[in-house]
């Protein structure tokens, strides 16, 4: 998930060159108090009329609590990105109420109602510890975040290797499988330090994250890298995917390989690692 | 929609135009534009910025325009947030995407 | 034999007693005559008086300098002050720096200028019809052919030098003391000195004989003349080449660099060149990361030559360098203390006339350009506004004598497209281009239709060039065409000094 400042028009005209899997243009930190109408100007134009391709869009609104977020929302809805990030979750009523302004808008601007997807980004002990409630509160949430510069905050600690983050990573990742979406990595801010992020992407991708947020292009290459799978791996999956098209040729529901029937996650995962593998070798370029 | 005040958005970057949309006595919209593609965008630039003043109701303006070779919905985007900026005004309404 | 047979036999003096045909034989040592009978002339003006330049001749001058240079105007302002007229200034490259230029065209003390590129102020104005004998370009191979052939005949060459003995062996660096002005290379320079009828030596260091190894010998140079600085080394070493951090620029090179791979033209014992701009350059960087990956070795680069490229060499990746031009300080130093670091001169780099150029051993070439068009033609001399804001270099040359030529160049720079439907200016004709690298897609010219089933088969993505330019074209929006006048104001070579193509005079700048 690569962030995009939501100000910058050069950033925000190409996002989606650099091969991320998603981009979330921000109208939150990047964006200083008094441009905050300019950028929500911005990226809405740039969703109306730029074409992304096959990227997933997701836009960061300010909190609701300062009243921008509101604003952001009577925007961006109407602009049908992905998905709509609500940053500083705390409670489950934070994403009913995101959701019930989101829900308004749609219907006012006559958008199936639901089609707007919802990330939640966790920022602060309360959200961690309410990270299971968060993840469950609306139908429309497919994954959800941390957000690690707020939260070291609160916890009255640092960013260093990463045990500080332990916890949090731990209880986020479980929130989210329990709850059947996404679990998505913090930013790495230090972006001249490759080696660190490498070392902190390979930690993210051991616990079982399905992805990380990126604030520089750059950080992209390592990252595919790192979530690239073995050719061991891979090589299993092409059977996988191979075995279950040719009992789709035979017309047969079940498909097995080496004599063990091949079960639905079992598929979804093989042809997950051949698109990350695909994704990972050159930059893909889309028609757009 | 009024122009009260003067309004400027947009920042001298590549790829972005600055505008400063500022009040005028008489109907009509004065424009002065400046380009780093003026040959080849101008006269394009000139159609986005009095297509989406007029959008706005803006029908008295002066308007001043630096451009740093901005993408039509740049130019949009900056042009709206300056008039609104000037008519101190926070009413705008958001079309749907098609 | 009899060897009263052979006529006036009797006559030859050293048979009959002592020889007494020969000169007056030196007696002071060495150092008293070096410091006393040499070439060096107080001034530049008096240099000049002693070439016998005449109203109407060529003057020659190197751009090794780069926006650092102090001489062509330094040379031009004498000339003009003693009254001449009408010269004709064959540059290797003009820029920037030079702007007072205007003033001695407006003054009619030049009448004509060949070059191979030009930029800023000169630039703009000879593109708003300044001179009224169009601007001669050409490539860095079609001026030195042209040298050779006689069709560019330099009078006096006026060649700057941040080292020179007082016997005219002139050196891009200095060996004998710390200098600032060291450019490296003399690549350019050392053809003029051999051809030019007359060839003054411009230092600000001058050193004891003998200045070795040197880059320009003094057999062919007449006088030298020491001035307090003969460039500003921070202009001479511009950083233009410093490793790009842009992010587009690097997936452009990176690009380019898996296309070298899946090329077939990414051997043990390949050769290269890369041209300058970020991209490009940058290319190095991801190749080097796959020679060492492969355990794959060049066996030399060539070309304007980067601290990339010298990084490569120190480490063993690339075993010898051929540098016409060295384009920072690290080249420069490795020219003066790597063994084979070896330093070329423009016919050997690029001539089509020689016996033999070293851009026609080339692997692959990886080149910038301003634009470049759907039948693959490339434009690096003039924008797209129209104004000339560039330079051929060995563009043309490279991509004619590579067995592989690569040319990068983001989809669109600000709201200028990059992709056209025909270039303002054709520099490099599309049949010696071979594949088109931007942040949004390749393309492979059709012509090499085995390299398009080679990087499809390594699941390269590829486009055609027409879905480029349409992708670009979708994104800024169709351009306004930019309008000319009748009059020409550039006539564009090809490296055969045929002409390639004219460029006219803009109706607004």
């Amino acid at each position: 998930m690569l962030f995009v400042p939501g100000n910058n028009p050069g950033m925000v005209r190409d996002a989606h060159i650099y091969g991320s899997d998603s981009i979330m243009f921000d109208l939150e930190d990047s964006v200083s108090v008094n441009e905050k109408d300019a950028a929500r100007f911005l990226v809405y134009n740039a969703l109306m009329s730029l074409r992304y391709g096959k990227k997933e869009l997701i836009v960061r609104i300010n909190d609701l609590s300062s009243g921008l977020g509101v604003m952001d929302l009577e925007a961006i809805v109407r602009a049908k990105p992905n998905a709509i990030r609500l940053p500083k979750t705390e409670t489950a009523q934070d994403i009913i109420d995101c959701e019930r302004e989101i829900e308004r808008i749609e219907r006012e601007a006559g958008i199936e109602v639901g089609s707007t997807k919802m990330v939640a980004a966790i920022e602060s002990a309360l959200g961690v510890l309410n990270a299971y409630s968060i993840a469950t509160a609306s139908k429309r949430l497919v994954a959800v975040a941390l957000g690690a510069e707020d939260y070291v905050t609160d916890l009255k600690t640092t960013r260093s290797d990463g045990t500080e983050l332990f916890f949090a990573r731990c209880m986020i990742l479980n929130a989210a499988r329990a709850a059947g979406i996404d679990a998505i990595d913090t930013v790495y801010s230090d972006v001249n330090n490759e080696e660190g992020f490498i070392a902190e992407a390979t930690l993210i991708k051991k616990l079982g994250f399905d992805g990380k947020s990126v604030i520089n292009p750059r950080q992209i290459p390592p990252l595919h890298e790192v979530f690239m799978p073995s050719e061991k791996d891979l090589e299993k999956a092409q059977a996988i995917v191979q075995a279950l098209e040719e009992a789709k040729k035979r017309g047969s529901g079940v498909a097995s390989l080496n004599g063990k029937m091949i079960d639905r996650p079992v598929a979804l995962r093989a042809q997950h690692m051949i698109e990350l593998a695909a994704a990972g070798s050159f930059v893909p370029v889309e028609e757009v | 929609m009024r122009i009260i005040t003067t309004g400027v958005a947009g920042t001298m970057e590549s790829s972005d135009i600055i505008v400063t949309v500022e009040p005028r006595a008489e109907e009509g919209v004065e424009l002065t534009l400046s380009s780093s593609v003026m040959q080849q965008f101008g006269r394009q630039i000139e159609h986005v910025i009095r297509e989406t003043l007029k959008e706005l109701g803006v029908t008295a303006a002066a308007v001043t325009a630096v451009d740093k070779g901005a993408l039509d919905c740049t130019v949009r985007a900056r042009v709206s947030a300056a008039a609104l900026r000037a008519a101190k005004s926070a009413e705008y309404t958001w079309g749907t995407k098609q | 034999m009899d060897l009263q047979k052979i006529p006036h036999y009797n006559e030859i003096p050293a048979l009959n007693g002592e020889f007494t045909g020969a000169a007056q034989k030196h007696k002071e040592t060495f150092r008293e005559r070096m410091y006393e009978k040499n070439k060096v002339v107080p001034s530049v003006e008096e240099a000049v008086r002693l070439t016998g330049l005449k109203n109407g001749m060529t003057v020659s001058f190197h751009h090794h300098f780069r926006n650092g240079d102090y001489i062509v105007n330094m040379v031009m302002d004498v000339l003009a002050n003693m009254g001449f007229k009408n010269l004709t200034l064959a540059a290797s490259s003009l820029t920037d720096i030079h702007a007072p230029l205007i003033e001695h065209i407006k003054n009619g003390v030049i009448t004509h200028i060949e070059t191979s590129g030009l930029r800023g102020k000169l630039a703009e104005e000879i593109s708003r019809g300044l001179m009224d004998f169009p601007v001669i370009f050409r490539s860095h191979g079609g001026r030195a052919a042209a040298i050779e052939s006689g069709a560019l005949h330099i009078d006096v060459a006026f060649l700057g030098a941040p080292s020179c003995d007082p016997y005219g062996n002139a050196n891009g660096y200095n060996r004998d003391e710390e200098n600032v002005s060291c450019c490296g290379s003399l690549g350019y320079a050392k053809l003029d000195a051999l051809h030019a009828d007359k060839c003054v030596i411009i230092t600000d260091h001058l050193v004891p004989f003998p200045n070795a190894p040197f880059g320009i010998p003094e057999s062919n140079v007449d006088y030298i003349v020491k001035v307090d600085s003969v460039g500003d080394p921070k202009g001479i070493m511009s950083g233009a080449t410093r490793f790009t951090k842009n992010p587009k620029e690097l997936l452009i090179a990176k690009t380019a660099a898996d296309i070298i791979e899946a090329s077939g033209y990414f051997y043990d014992g390949f050769s290269m060149q890369m041209g300058s701009g970020g991209a490009s350059l940058a290319t190095a960087r991801f190749l080097r990361e796959k020679m060492l990956k492969n355990g794959i070795k060049a066996r030399f680069a060539l070309g304007g030559i980067t601290g990339q490229i010298v990084e490569m060499h120190e480490e063993g990746l690339v075993q010898k360098i051929l540098d016409v031009q060295s384009f920072d300080l690290i080249a420069a130093n490795s020219l003066k203390n790597n063994r084979f670091h070896q330093q070329i001169d423009a016919s050997y780099y690029a001539s089509y006339l020689n016996r033999g150029a070293a851009v026609d051993q080339l692997d692959f070439v990886v080149l910038s350009a301003l634009e470049v068009d759907t039948d693959f033609n490339v434009n690096v001399l003039t924008g797209s506004d129209g104004v000339i804001r560039g330079a051929i270099g060995g563009h043309p040359d490279t991509a004619a004598g590579a067995s592989f030529s690569i040319v990068v160049a983001p989809l669109t720079r600000g709201r200028i497209p990059s992709i056209v439907r025909r270039v303002n200016t054709i520099v490099t004709p599309g049949d010696t281009v071979d594949v088109l690298v931007t942040d949004q897609g390749v393309a492979v010219n059709p012509r090499r239709p085995e390299i398009a089933e080679k990087l499809r088969a390594a699941g390269m993505p590829i486009f055609t060039i027409e879905q480029l330019r349409e992708r670009g074209e979708r994104i800024v929006g169709m351009p306004d065409p930019i309008e000319y006048d009748e009059q020409i104001v550039g006539v564009v070579m090809f490296r055969d000094n045929t002409v390639i193509d004219l460029i006219k005079k803009v109706k607004h700048v």
